[in-house]
């Protein structure tokens, strides 16, 4: 009854290897033996790191931390699938349940010209720390606030706000992108400020000045094909792109006036 | 009892109501002009972290920002659960700023700072009107005004929360305030930065030495002040429900060049985590304390029925009612299922190790929402609707979407990591190690041993004395950066304004460095044959079984040696691939592990010479006869300070525990 299905597999991995940035990268090939299927995904990273260490060969560079689908550190693109074959989980919410025996796994780095790769399948996804700067908050100062329960807010809107702030900034959306958009992520912290009263003062400035940071970080134009959404492991929805859209357009007419 | 001289923990003077806001019209100011050329280095981006360096940048400090992750948010505040403590009284429930003062003095087993604690239950309620304004999105009730749940060890309804992501939504809150800073230059990060010393002259920390960790570079930055927010040292047992990056590096270095180490034996075991499935295990879940609302703890009363069940024969929904022992309420009436952590890990120790474990190991209980889910929801749905005669089928369904809307990301995470689908069968739980009340000591300002340097969070040793009650620490750290530190800090920064910056080429920051350098090439050099992992999964093992939940002197007599045997083997035989001008992960898990064994030593001694049970710190040598913890205030009501004095050599101060202010009680439950 503990959920110990308790059956192991065995699979092969092929990773996708690549010491740093400016060196070329190349896929690498592991057979991993009696693996559980109670074993979380990097937890099997785990066990063929240990081994590669124990061989004498240099382990598999990967990013995580929180290992329970929260930080959004975690980033592998996996048989073509960002996070995997499983929806709304990210990686180290997969378990190698999701597999079955004799399976051949191929895990790639998140690929895109926004996100360089630092190695083998970490990541630098720091222009969305730079897009969050340009605008993704509200200007108030600490002291600044008055008593919260002065601000009335509808319970649909609170909800329909948090569900656009439970975006964990992954990128998996962008990574998922044939065109490398990161319009679901953008689009989420301008929904979540743009539904809040505390968040309305500002709202034209911030898309605009969103969006233009979005735009120099390189990342694409979205033509709606909808694949982020359909990866997102928070189901962000394209409701807030379609919202996002709205905000911008008449924050530009506002602008040109 | 008089506390060592070597520690003055700087209360201000006057009744306790008073001393806060007596002292910030009375703290020393830095006029703007100033602020402008003192520099501040903070080292971790969490709670703590995140909204002192917002809240510095926004008066005028020059700040920089460290952390090890790619970006500032991820910092592991971002996993917090359940909520957020503030007396806000908006229930009507009775709450007030004492009542939380007294409920986190009597919950931390009297063995937390009068003065510390009173201020902090005063900016509670600021808290929570600056997060709001920032746009968090907390739950609200439909007429639009914010909802409240109960957590453990208190009566009242004052934990503010976002489903089950509140730590998640208060760090990207205290994340857009930073970015804001960082967009208009007055705060420059380093993500993928880790601190790997700090640099001390005359007497005053002036600076850190950290390692960019995609390039392997080490780097000498000067501060006029130094904020460790570097978070808690659960990882210290390998398995716990904290990050994976968690560690102890940046307060070990402190407290090495001179800060003193508070109550390091103090952990925090949290009932309600996800039993251990196997040996492939590389951390543990926490199922939020927020569910201990809805669910109700049990075992079966017969050992006949534990093994059925745990052997798959029974199916633990058909076991009749009075088969069941609800042992919390049982042994708790008035607090029940909500009785602290410490008491309720412990309980759920003892039907274990007495054989009324539910499943195969034998180490894990019940937490079942079938009866609230029925007939507290189900019902009130039912009568919304205007069902007389519900069905069962109708009050499970009605039950079920309203415990999914409360609790849906928990359940969720429960099924992916167990295959179970919680809202058919009990939620099947075991204690975890969560959290560390110990760490560095700091005194009223927050400032440690060491002048110039600070700790905030979860990395001092901090307002919950033995035992932290849920939803605490989340109020701590932010208490710390947003509303403590931007008035302490002030009072040593404003003697500071003649230091000029000191240029890194200065002899301190390039020994420091070297030194920093000689160790990383020291572990690359070993070339061993075992991975760092396999150190880390010892020294875990020993700290959990004998400085874990029950703690006894000659465990800890025997751990003590047995983790000095860890040491030499692994400086002897760890195998650290790569090099150091490089991205290594590797590299950067074997110095937190060289650390932790340093620490793990340092708690069993602390552990060992508390004789007196208290708070998370069980000694089995002392309880009452009904098995609770049994204090012994007259030997024991202060805090251990340690000062580091070399290899295995610590020397304890005492800072004594004086209770002007609340009635010093035996702790009860009942
Ligand atoms: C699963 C879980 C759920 C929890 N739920 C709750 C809850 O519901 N309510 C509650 O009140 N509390 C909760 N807690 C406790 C609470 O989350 C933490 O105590 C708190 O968030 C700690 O915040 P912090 O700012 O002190 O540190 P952290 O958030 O841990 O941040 C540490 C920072 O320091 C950085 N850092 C560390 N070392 C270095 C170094 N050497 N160099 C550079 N940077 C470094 C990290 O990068 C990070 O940015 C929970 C804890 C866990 C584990
Ligand atoms: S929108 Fe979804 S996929 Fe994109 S960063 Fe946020 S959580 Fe990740
Ligand atoms: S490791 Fe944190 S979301 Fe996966």
């Amino acid at each position: 009854m503990g959920g110990t299905t308790g059956k192991n597999i065995n699979v092969t991995v092929k990773v996708w290897r690549q010491r740093n940035k400016n060196e070329k990268g190349s896929f690498e090939t592991h057979d991993m033996k009696g693996v559980s299927t109670d074993m979380s995904f990097l937890e099997m990273f785990d066990v063929l790191n240990e081994r590669l260490i124990t061989e004498g060969k240099d382990p598999v560079a990967f990013d995580h931390d929180c290992r329970e689908g929260i930080c959004g550190m975690c980033s592998m693109y996996i048989n073509g699938r960002p996070h995997g074959p499983k929806n709304a989980v990210t990686t180290c919410q997969l378990h190698m349940r999701s597999f079955n025996d004799g399976d051949t796994i191929v895990v790639e780095p998140w690929r895109s010209a926004a996100f360089p790769v630092v190695k083998d399948l970490v990541v630098d996804r720091a222009a969305f720390d730079r897009v969050i700067a340009a605008g993704g908050f509200v200007s108030v100062n600490t002291g600044n606030a008055k008593d919260a329960n002065n601000i009335l807010i509808p319970k649909p809107e609170a909800d329909e706000a948090f569900n656009a702030a439970a975006c964990i900034g992954c990128g998996a959306c962008v990574a998922a992108c044939k065109n490398g958009s990161a319009m679901l992520f953008v689009s989420a912290k301008v929904s979540q400020l743009a539904l809040l009263p505390q968040g309305k003062i500002e709202a034209e400035k911030r898309v605009l000045d969103m969006v233009h940071q979005m735009d120099v970080e390189g990342f694409g134009n979205c033509t709606n094909t909808g694949a982020c959404e359909a990866e997102c492991p928070k189901s962000i929805s394209l409701e807030n792109i379609a919202r996002m859209n709205r905000e911008y357009v008449f924050a530009s007419a506002n602008e040109k006036k | 009892m008089a506390s060592s001289k070597k520690l003055n923990s700087n209360i201000p003077e006057g009744q306790l109501e008073l001393k806060w806001t007596t002292y910030r019209s009375t703290v020393h100011l830095v006029n703007p002009a100033n602020k402008r050329s003192l520099e501040v280095l903070i080292i971790g981006s969490g709670l703590a972290g995140a909204s002192a360096a917002a809240t510095l940048a926004e008066m005028g400090y020059k700040v920089k920002v460290f952390c090890f992750q790619d970006s500032p948010r991820r910092a592991h505040s971002i996993a917090a659960q359940g909520g957020v403590n503030a007396a806000k009284n908006y229930q009507n429930d009775g709450d007030s700023v004492y009542r939380l003062f007294y409920d986190t003095i009597k919950g931390g087993d009297y063995r937390a700072r009068e003065a510390n604690v009173h201020r902090l239950a005063e900016v509670s309620g600021n808290i929570i009107d600056q997060c709001v304004a920032q746009g968090v999105p907390f739950a609200r009730e439909y007429g639009g005004l914010l909802s409240n749940r109960s957590f453990g060890g208190t009566q009242v309804q004052r934990t503010f929360y976002a489903a089950g992501q509140t730590g998640q939504q208060l760090l990207l809150g205290a994340y857009s305030a930073l970015q804001r800073q960082v967009g208009m230059g007055a705060v420059k990060l380093l993500a993928r930065h880790e601190m790997l010393d700090i640099v001390n002259i005359d007497g005053k920390c002036r600076g850190i030495i950290a390692r960019d960790l995609v390039s392997g570079k080490l780097e000498r930055h000067f501060g006029h002040a130094v904020l460790l927010c570097t978070g808690g040292y659960g990882n210290v047992f390998f398995l716990s429900t904290n990050a994976m990056g968690s560690n102890v590096t940046a307060a070990w270095k402190a407290h090495k060049k001179g800060a003193f180490f508070g109550n390091p034996c103090y952990t925090q075991i949290h009932p309600t985590c996800i039993p251990v499935s196997g040996d492939h295990q590389s951390k543990l879940t926490l199922m939020s304390e927020s569910l201990r609302n809805d669910g109700r703890i049990w075992v079966p009363k017969s050992k006949e029925h534990a093994q059925a069940i745990a052997s798959g024969k029974m199916n633990p929904n058909d076991l009749k009612e009075d088969d069941r022992d609800y042992y919390l309420e049982r042994r708790y009436p008035a607090f029940g299922n909500l009785v602290p952590r410490d008491v309720a890990s412990r309980a759920a120790k003892e039907r274990c190790d007495a054989g009324f474990g539910v499943n195969a190991t034998g180490q894990a209980v019940y937490l079942d929402f079938a009866f609230n889910m029925k007939y507290k929801y189900g019902k009130t749905e039912a009568t919304k609707k205007g069902i007389e005669n519900p069905t069962e089928e109708q009050l499970t369904e009605f039950g079920q979407a309203v415990i999914k809307e409360k609790y849906g990301n928990l359940f969720d995470m429960y099924a992916q990591i167990t295959g179970v689908d919680p809202y058919k069968n009990p939620m099947m739980i075991y204690p975890a190690v969560h959290y560390t009340m110990g760490g560095l000591w700091v005194d009223y300002h927050l400032m440690t041993t060491v002048p110039g340097l600070y700790a905030l969070g979860e990395a001092n040793f901090s307002d919950h004395g033995a035992n932290r009650l849920g939803a605490s620490a989340l109020m701590q750290g932010l208490a710390d950066g947003y509303f403590v530190i931007p008035y302490t800090i002030g009072e040593y920064l404003s003697e500071e304004i003649r230091t000029k910056a000191i240029p890194t080429d200065n002899e301190a920051f390039v020994k420091a460095e070297q030194d920093v350098n000689d160790r990383l090439n020291k572990f690359l050099n070993i070339k061993g044959t075992k991975s760092v992992d396999h150190f880390h999964k010892r020294l875990g093992h020993v700290m959990w079984d004998k400085c874990g939940m029950a703690r006894n002197a000659e465990g800890l007599k025997w751990a003590i040696e047995e983790i000095k045997k860890i040491r030499s083997e692994f400086w002897s035989d760890v195998r650290v691939p790569g090099t150091a001008n490089e991205f290594n992960p590797e590299l950067e898990k074997a110095g937190r592990v060289a650390d932790f064994i340093e620490l793990g030593e340092l708690m069993c001694m602390d552990a060992l010479h508390r004789n007196e049970s208290c708070g998370g710190h069980f000694r089995e040598e002392y309880q009452t006869e009904e098995g609770e913890a049994k204090r012994d205030d007259d030997k024991f009501a202060y805090v251990a300070a340690w000062e580091y004095k070399g290899e295995s050599n610590f020397e304890l101060h005492k800072e004594e525990l004086k209770f002007d202010n609340i009635k010093i009680a035996q702790r009860s439950y009942k």
